[in-house]
Order: C-alpha cells, then sequence, then structure tokens
C-alpha cells in the first residue's frame, strides 16, 4: 500500500488505480453503504474526517473540566456518583473517538500534540464557566443535549468506525440529558433562590448551547460537502430548529423558561425559530478569547505532564517484563 | 499533515503506535452462549493493562461477562485491494442454500 500512495503524490493526473478507488468510493456512498479504514477513500475525506473525529474526540476530553470541578462540591453521594460516572462516561468517548481517528492513519500522540499545541479546536462551549451546581443541571440537559441531537445522525455517517463509536456514545448519552434535567426539577421545586439558581443556568447556557450546532448553514461551506459525503445528514440550522423545538417543550416542565422571546413554530416553513444569535461572539470564544479558553488548555497541559511519570513508568515496567519473559 | 496518506490494515491502524504503547483490538462477549465480538481498540503498554483499559472502557455498564485483547499487530487481514476477487467464488452457487430448492416447496418437516 505505501508504494502507492508514493505514486500518488507523484502523478497529478489520476492513476489508474486512483481512478478506480474514486469510482469505488463513489459507488459505496450512493448505495448509502460503508467506507471502512482499508478502504480507498478521497485525501480531502480523510482529512475532513481526522479533523472532524478528532476535534469532536478533543471536546469529550476538555469537556470532562467544567464538571469534574464539582465532583467535590456535589450536594449528596448519590449526585457525586452520578457525576463521576459522567465525567468518566466523556473519557471513555474521548477515546473511542480518537481510536476511530487513528484508524485514518494519524497516530494517537500526533492528535494529542494537536490539541495540547493549540493547533486543534473542541467545542466552545466548554470555554463557557460552571458557576453553581444548577450549571451541572444545564450543562446535562442542554448541552449533552444539543450533543444528543447532533451525534444521532452520525451514527450514520459514511465512515463505518466513526458510526460505530457514535452508536456508543449515543447509548451513554441519554443518561447524561437525564440526569441534568433532573437536577434543573429538583432545584426548580425547592426553594425560591434554587429555583432562581436553576433559571439563571438555563439563561447562561441557553444561546451557548445553541451554538454548539455551528454556524447557520450559509456560513458553514463545507457542511455542503459534508452531506454529499453522507458524514453529516442534516444542516446545522435544521439541527439547531429540532433541539429549539424540544426544549421549548421540555422547559415547561420544569416550570421555567428559555431565555428568548422570538421562539415559534413556524406553520409555513414546519420549522422552528428563535433569536438571533451572537456569532461574534462564537467566533471570539473559537479564537481563544472566551471566557476560559486559556484555563481549561492549561488544565489540559497539566494534566498530560502530571501523568507522563506514569506512562512512563507503565512503558519501563512493561519492558522489564518482557526481557524478563525473553530470558526465561 | 504527512501521516495522512498512510492506510492502516487493521481497524484501528496498523500505523498507530502511542510511543511505546502498542494498539490492543478488544472483543467482548455479551453474554454466555455468546460470541465475543470486537468493540474497538486501545493502547495499553502490556496484556495486563490492555484487560484492565478494556474492562474500564468498554464494560462500564455491564456489556460484557468475558474480554479478550490482541495486539492489533498480530491480526492478518485479507488484502483490502482484492475487494470482490477473493470472496467471488459463492457466487452464482445458490445451490449453497436452501432457499435454491423451489420443487419441495410446501413438504411439510422439510
Ligand atoms: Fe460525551
Ligand atoms: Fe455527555
Amino acid at each position: 500500500m505505501a508504494t502507492q500512495t508514493d505514486a500518488r503524490e507523484l502523478h497529478a493526473v489520476p492513476s489508474e488505480e486512483d481512478q478506480a478507488g474514486q469510482a469505488y468510493f463513489d459507488r459505496i456512498i450512493a448505495e448509502d453503504s460503508r467506507i471502512e479504514p482499508s478502504d480507498w477513500m478521497p485525501e480531502a475525506y480523510r482529512k475532513t474526517l481526522v479533523r472532524q473525529i478528532s476535534q469532536h474526540a478533543h471536546s469529550e476530553i476538555i469537556g470532562m473540566q467544567p464538571e469534574a470541578n464539582f465532583i467535590t462540591r456535589a450536594p449528596s453521594l448519590k449526585r457525586k456518583a452520578i457525576l463521576m460516572a459522567k465525567v468518566q462516561d466523556e473519557a471513555g468517548h474521548g477515546l473511542y473517538l480518537y481510536s476511530a481517528a487513528e484508524t485514518l492513519g494519524t497516530p494517537r500522540e500526533e492528535l494529542f500534540d494537536q490539541l495540547l499545541t493549540g493547533r486543534a479546536k473542541y467545542s466552545s462551549i466548554f470555554n463557557y464557566p460552571a458557576l453553581t451546581w444548577a450549571d451541572m443541571g444545564a450543562i446535562g440537559w442542554l448541552v449533552d443535549g444539543a450533543a444528543i441531537v447532533n451525534q444521532v445522525p452520525l451514527c450514520r455517517a459514511s465512515y463505518g468506525p466513526y458510526g460505530r463509536a457514535m452508536v456508543r456514545i449515543c447509548k451513554e448519552e441519554s443518561f447524561h440529558q437525564r440526569q441534568g434535567f433532573e437536577i434543573l426539577l429538583e432545584l426548580a421545586n425547592g426553594t425560591p433562590a434554587q429555583k432562581q439558581m436553576a433559571q439563571d443556568a438555563i439563561n447562561r447556557f441557553y444561546a451557548p448551547a445553541l451554538m454548539m450546532f455551528g454556524p447557520n448553514d450559509d456560513a458553514s461551506p463545507n457542511s455542503q460537502q459534508s452531506m454529499r459525503w453522507n458524514i453529516k445528514r442534516f444542516s446545522n440550522d435544521e439541527l439547531r430548529q429540532r433541539f429549539v423545538g424540544m426544549i421549548q417543550e421540555q422547559v415547561k416542565v420544569l416550570g421555567l423558561t428559555l431565555p428568548d422571546d422570538k421562539i415559534r413554530f413556524n406553520e409555513e416553513t414546519g420549522q422552528w425559530e428563535h433569536g438571533e444569535l451572537d456569532w461574534n461572539e462564537f467566533y471570539e470564544v473559537l479564537k481563544g478569547r472566551g471566557p476560559c479558553n486559556a484555563q481549561r488548555m492549561e488544565r489540559r497541559r497539566e494534566a498530560h505532564e502530571n501523568g507522563a511519570w506514569v506512562r512512563e513508568a507503565a512503558s519501563a515496567y512493561a519492558a522489564k517484563q518482557a526481557q524478563k519473559a525473553q530470558v526465561a | 499533515m504527512a501521516t495522512a496518506a498512510k492506510t492502516p490494515v487493521t481497524e484501528a491502524g496498523q500505523s498507530a503506535n502511542r510511543g511505546s504503547w502498542p494498539l490492543w483490538e478488544v472483543f467482548v462477549r455479551s453474554a454466555r452462549g455468546l460470541s465475543h465480538v470486537h468493540a474497538g481498540s486501545l493502547h495499553a503498554p502490556d496484556a495486563e493493562m490492555a484487560v484492565r483499559n478494556a474492562r474500564d472502557l468498554y464494560t462500564r455498564r455491564n456489556e460484557g461477562v468475558s474480554l479478550w485483547v490482541v495486539p492489533a499487530s498480530a491480526i492478518v487481514a485479507s488484502d483490502p485491494d482484492a475487494k470482490g476477487a477473493f470472496f467471488e467464488s459463492p457466487q452464482g452457487k445458490d445451490y449453497r442454500h436452501a432457499m435454491y430448492y423451489k420443487k419441495s416447496e410446501g413438504v411439510k418437516h422439510l
């Protein structure tokens, strides 16, 4: 295989093999079947997937931080156990996704390096602070909720390992959303101060959660190509509207409100509409100027460096055991 | 991205070596009486750590009663470029399936 790859790079005119590969790839996509790691695929498809899957993995890993900060402050042992299980799940999600990204030929070390050096992005939602216990509720309900709406169609992504990782992830996410919703429900039925705390958390997380679906369709040129490749199945705006429709109903159960008086169902388009989002803020946060970007990255680097001795010790032990086995 | 063009052989990519930590493919038996099924992969320094990590990563919700971890480098795969050719021989051999035999339709317990 390596020699074929080299040949591909040398010739500007597609080789016979590339043409055959492209034809096979096109057929698989047209049939809505799945591409597997050893299949020929266009370089742009591979690159898009590595970027998307690794960004997704980074988001899971960075996303552990806002909630991990509250593990020691959970109001009960039960809540503490639940929160730990959720944070552990997010670590798992990161690992499933790194594995999927690696099948495309980019080693894990390189993916880590891209994150730690700030070359790779992660979801901007995790650059907002979690200020109160109610934020654990809002994050579970709105942030994991938005993630689910985004991720369910990805279970059918054309790249096999990505789709399979998403199936596993989606199964686990529903618990995340429900535990969040129940935190809010308990607060909403508590004292007036607790109810206010829940409302305040929703007010702060509503807009950033809606922005998780990415820029508006007319500002998201890559989406079209991703949809042609069957990686993406619905546009950013479609998914965002679907999510708004769900949460505007769910918030009634909480007896709270969404901080958006423009939400309405458009009978003509059959779509939910919502107020204008502040895309300037989105791009500012994406560029690293959000409230917690520096803190999140610093914490990630610190964790990586502090773990170095564990990784080294494990390698040394494995090497020693292997040597012993050889001698014996 | 120079590494992007490398074509992995196994599901999780032959080229993936996390420093000196090899890649392991994980197989989970979900219940007694069922086969081990491929669940995914992970990096671990040795077999013992691979099994422990596999437990933490792939069986947090009782998904398994048994685990196999296999060094990804030990897996031999059929040639991906052979595509159909390698699997072609059963084609046109419908007589290997019960459905091929129509005259006996309606005969009981057959
Ligand atoms: Fe997750
Ligand atoms: Fe989650």
